[in-house]
């Protein structure tokens, strides 16, 4: 059965990539396969967004080759807050608790992307318990790690006010 | 309408009543003659002696009187067959003009109801009523009189035959039908009232049915299948039971009527016999009675039958009598007057004691009433919360409904009393849940300029001669004599001299509620025939030229990939690429390609057929891989699989069973499974890899002979030409002449704003939305999105330049900021003019100059909006609500 998929090169190389993502690296093989065929490998030109703050969410990204920025609204304009790079995930999290973007995306240089669907992603996080798992300790960690500089925070805030 | 079906018949068709009972009665004396007949042949002309007789001062011997006595019997069933055939034919008629009859004034009265009765009484029950359960009454009508008369008439002629040629066996004849007089009416009554109860079942059922698949989601959501199957199972099961009483009952009146039928005939054979062998009778004359007696049970079955149809008719008639009374119904003359000269609605509106419940003891809203007044033009916010009457109010004060007490009066006009033609010209109401009808935009648009046939449709000669018997029928039955196919759009209400400006007009409203882009893009998605319109198919195809020279740009152009008869398109299926065009006869259809004898010629002549095979054994093999798991259900298979969900464990199996088996050893349907899936494959979409730049060129070949060898034929496939327009294909794509790149993300808005740029500078603007006018909006205006719908149904009221426009919530579905943009384009529109607007937001009261407010179906507060808007007020707090 695999002879056929042997020439499929191209998927192959998406779906070795998709592996390398924490999240997915427990998916078996075909399911990672149907991940890379149903998603869309886009390029994006130097400076071309992805998505906008406050744009409606339907897909998440991973990173194939290239960086991409994220830009933060600030009083003074968009300040680049962080970049990712290859073989990263990224804008899940809004698919999950159905939220407007909380950041804008940019290309850095030139950018190849895959864009998986919002209906993929949640079919996978839904009939995969290791996935969900994997969602929720991602999940629980960034929680933990937000408690704990809201904790410092306040530490300083009650220092500097005494 | 009458109270019961006879005082109906009587009424509406009794000149016709009189003609059938007078041909009916025309023809009995033929109908005896012809009884009488064979008893002289038989007697007379085979049985008789002293010949010659004298027949009309002619001697006549025996074989010659036979044979004059018989033709004139075959000349009495010739004129007994025409009588029957004129009768019937002229029955129908009568009976087909009074169902029409029936039905319009049914449906005349539906568009009469008062709306809160359509919550009572169900759509499915209307529709029943009118169509299948009025038909049987139709039916019944013209025989209603003539059908007893005729039998009856008939019985009794051959009862008086049978008397005439003995007493004895005439009473035999009738001895039983006093029994089954008396029974069978009773059986009957039983019948009759168990049918009632179906009909009301069935009814139910069919409400229940429409009830389920108009809530299809909630059964989804909710997991209430097994639900409602046992619902319908259980109603099933009473239809049954009460049909199951009604077949043991006919039957039964089945059997007695037929052993009664054959119990006659053993009076006749012994008394008869007994009467023919003592010589009392003529054997003649008892050949003939028992001919005659064969005829008499047709016409008693007949009798029968009547008086069970009529109990049927009479109960159904009734039913539609009770149903299509409700009270409150609309004046027909409301409907039907039409005015010189419409009043223009200005004013004081005084609105006193209007109760805005919908009906007398219904509990959404207190017992009172709304009384309020101002001055007209001028903008009045309505505000309150759910229940409090907003919504009745706008129905009202439009008189789209009338209220069941109170009075509203504009400029001393008394609305609440005035004709539709006032109200539902100078007022326009746009309500929370629009409706659409099926048809194009512009239908939808100008349904609200068609209050009458203004222009007489254009008929010449014959058609014209078919037209007035149309009217003449029309006239005949009661029904409706305006022509639908006349010209019904009022323009000077849109305030436009014609057609033209029309089109002008209809822009602009879509432009007011913010709806000009859609139409646009609708438009664009549009197809065009260059044939009806070849100087637009000639600038759409300069607007091609334009946009290939702007593609020109090494910035943009790899966003498109554009027709090229000499290139592989990447962003194109295989299928695509080589036909290279639009299939225009079903055999070339993308799924049907690899049937196709003649792409299979051209496959093998150009030595693809075996590259293609093992491309599909390919794809087979990696579609099973990656939707083997799969539920078959899942949209994942519609959006991506190249094999179905049923099909796939099909495909398995093959696989499976041809592993190494060379291309030549396939069985054909193994072959043609295989074959199928390449056509569906996009390079550039899918990244199999499966189609290299080897492989590309040889499509490519196959491409060009597969149009050579079509030459001249162009039934089967309409081929890209760089210099043609494509019909089959839409405006936009024939602008494009080229895909979108799959790759590339800002392609799609890119292009589409580098083609409105093209449009736009072309001047090709208004001709697409020409185009995009056209959209059908599919039924119930589905096609659209509930915004989009909405949009149009305040465009369809703004067409008609009314004086007071009553908005309830009609933006509600729409974003934020549109309805901010709507709203103000109306309130600008209507400057000078009288707007009421149900607010579904308090805080928009502020651009209105005076505010209503409603609470349990009186109003509490109203004056300024400003002055209203302090603390302490209702109004404030409704604001603060935002």
């Amino acid at each position: 059965m695999s002879a056929g998929l042997e020439s499929v090169v191209e998927l192959l190389k998406e779906t070795e990539t998709l592996r390398k993502i924490p999240l997915f690296a427990k998916l078996e093989p075909s399911k990672l396969k149907l991940l890379a065929f149903t998603s869309q490998l886009l390029s994006y030109d130097d400076g071309e967004v992805l998505f906008h703050e406050g744009d409606l969410a339907d897909c998440a990204f991973v990173v194939m080759d290239g960086e991409v920025e994220i830009l933060a609204q600030t009083a003074s304009g968009d300040v680049v807050v962080g970049t990712l790079g290859k073989d990263e995930l990224f804008g899940e999290i809004a698919l999950l608790n159905n939220a407007p973007r909380s950041a804008t995306l940019r290309a850095r240089g030139r950018l190849q992307a895959l864009r998986i669907t919002d209906e993929m992603f949640l079919s996978l996080v839904t009939e995969n318990p290791g996935v969900a798992l994997e969602v929720m300790r991602q999940l629980s960690d960034k929680l933990a790690r937000t408690h704990k500089q809201v904790e410092a925070l306040q530490g300083e805030l009650s220092r500097s006010g005494s | 309408m009458e109270p019961t079906i006879f005082k109906y018949i009587l009424k509406h068709s009794r000149k016709e009543q009189i003609l059938l009972l007078l041909g009916t009665l025309a023809s009995f004396p033929f109908l005896y003659m012809s009884l009488d007949l064979p008893k002289t042949i038989i007697n007379e002309a085979i049985g008789g002696t002293n010949f010659p007789r004298e027949v009309l001062g002619y001697g006549l011997e025996q074989i010659p009187y036979l044979m004059l006595l018989c033709s004139l019997f075959l000349m009495l069933v010739f004129i007994n067959g025409g009588f029957k055939y004129f009768l019937n034919v002229f029955r129908g008629v009568v009976g087909e003009r009074m169902l029409r009859r029936l039905r319009y004034q049914l449906f005349n009265r539906v568009l009469r109801f008062p709306l809160p009765h359509f919550r009572k009484q169900s759509q499915g029950e209307i529709i029943a009523m009118i169509t299948a359960e009025a038909e049987p009454i139709g039916g019944f009508v013209g025989d209603s009189i003539a059908l007893p008369a005729f039998q009856g008439g008939t019985l009794l002629t051959i009862l008086i035959f049978i008397l005439v040629q003995d007493p004895v066996l005439g009473a035999a004849a009738v001895a039983l039908y006093p029994m089954q007089a008396y029974l069978i009416p009773k059986l009957q009554r039983r019948v009759n009232t168990l049918n009632k109860q179906r009909v009301v079942q069935v009814r139910q059922l069919s409400d229940r049915i429409n009830e389920v698949v108009t809530g299809i989601q909630e059964v989804h959501a909710h997991d209430t299948s097994r639900l409602e199957l046992a619902d319908f199972s259980e109603r099933m099961w009473n239809v049954y039971g009460v049909r199951l009483q009604i077949f043991r009952l006919k039957f039964l009146i089945k059997f007695l009527n037929n052993f009664i039928d054959k119990l006659t005939p053993f009076f006749f054979y012994s008394i008869g016999g007994y009467l023919v062998i003592r010589g009392e009778l003529s054997f003649g004359a008892l050949v003939a009675v028992l001919a005659a007696y064969k005829d008499l049970s047709a016409p008693w079955k007949e009798l029968l039958k009547y008086y069970q149809a009529k109990e049927d008719v009479r109960i159904r008639y009734e039913l539609l009598v009770e149903n299509f009374e409700p009270p409150g119904m609309l004046e027909e003359r409301l409907q039907a007057e039409e005015l010189e000269k419409l009043p223009s609605l200005s004013g004081t509106l005084i609105a006193t004691n209007l109760d805005l419940r919908e009906e007398q003891d219904s509990a959404d809203a207190l017992v009172g009433g709304a009384s309020f007044k101002f001055d007209l033009p001028q903008r009045i916010a309505v505000l309150g919360k759910g229940g409090s009457g907003t919504d009745r109010l706008a129905i009202v004060v439009s008189g789209v409904d009338r209220p069941l007490s109170g009075s509203i009066t504009i400029g001393g006009l008394k609305l609440t009393e005035a004709p539709e033609t006032v109200t539902g010209r100078r007022i326009a109401y746009v309500g929370q849940e629009p409706r659409l009808r099926f048809g194009s935009v512009q239908d939808n648009l100008v349904y609200s300029l068609k209050h009458r046939p203004l222009r007489e449709a254009d008929y010449g000669g014959k058609t014209e001669q078919q037209r007035q018997r149309v009217l003449a029928e029309a006239e005949i039955t009661g029904n409706s004599a305006h022509d639908i196919n006349a010209d019904w759009i009022d323009y000077d209400s849109a305030g436009v001299s014609g057609p033209e400006e029309l089109t002008d007009r209809l822009i602009e409203v879509l432009t007011l509620v913010d709806m000009d882009m859609d139409i646009y893009q609708l438009g664009l998605k549009g197809t065009l025939d260059p044939q009806a319109q070849p100087e637009l198919a000639g600038r759409i195809l300069e607007a091609r030229h334009a946009l290939r020279d702007r593609l020109k740009d090494p910035e943009i152009a790899p966003l498109v990939e554009l027709f090229d008869r000499d290139r592989f398109n990447t962003n194109m299926s295989i299928a695509e690429n080589l036909l290279f065009g639009t299939p225009c006869d079903k055999s070339f259809d993308i799924g049907n390609l690899s049937a196709n004898s003649y792409v299979r010629k051209i496959l093998r002549e150009t030595d693809l057929m075996p590259q293609f095979i093992d491309m599909g054994r390919k794809l087979a093999d990696v579609m099973v891989d990656l939707f083997a798991d799969v539920a078959p259900g899942s949209e994942l298979f519609e959006q991506y699989s190249f094999i179905n969900a049923d099909d796939l464990p099909v495909f398995q199996s093959m696989l499976a069973r041809t592993e190494g088996v060379p291309h030549d050893a396939l069985s054909p349907e193994d072959r043609n499974m295989l074959l199928s899936l390449p056509f569906k494959l996009i390079p550039a979409r899918h990244r199999l890899g499966l189609c290299d730049e080897r492989m590309q060129e040889q499509l490519l070949k196959a491409r060009h002979a597969f149009a050579e060898g079509l030459g001249e034929d162009t039934r089967s496939v309409e081929f890209f030409d760089p210099e043609g327009f494509n019909s089959a294909i839409s405006i936009q794509d024939n602008i494009l002449f080229g895909r979108l790149a799959y790759g590339r993300a800002r392609s799609a808005s890119e292009v589409g704003a580098l083609i409105s740029d093209i449009v736009e500078k072309l001047g090709l603007r208004r001709t697409i939305m020409e185009v995009g006018l056209n959209y059908s909006v599919g039924i119930g205006g589905t096609r659209l999105s509930a915004a989009q719908r909405q949009k149009l149904a305040i465009a369809r009221g703004l067409l008609k330049r009314p004086d007071l426009l009553v908005v309830d919530r009609a933006t509600a579905a729409l974003d934020p900021g549109t309805q901010d943009k709507i709203m103000r384009n109306l309130l600008e529109e209507f400057e000078g003019r009288g707007v009421i607007w149900v607010l579904q937001r308090a805080d928009l009261g502020e651009r209105f100059e005076r505010a209503l407010v409603l609470d349990g179906g009186k109003v509490i507060e109203q004056g300024r909006f400003a002055d209203l808007n302090k603390p302490g007020t209702v109004l404030q707090q409704l604001v603060a609500a935002t």
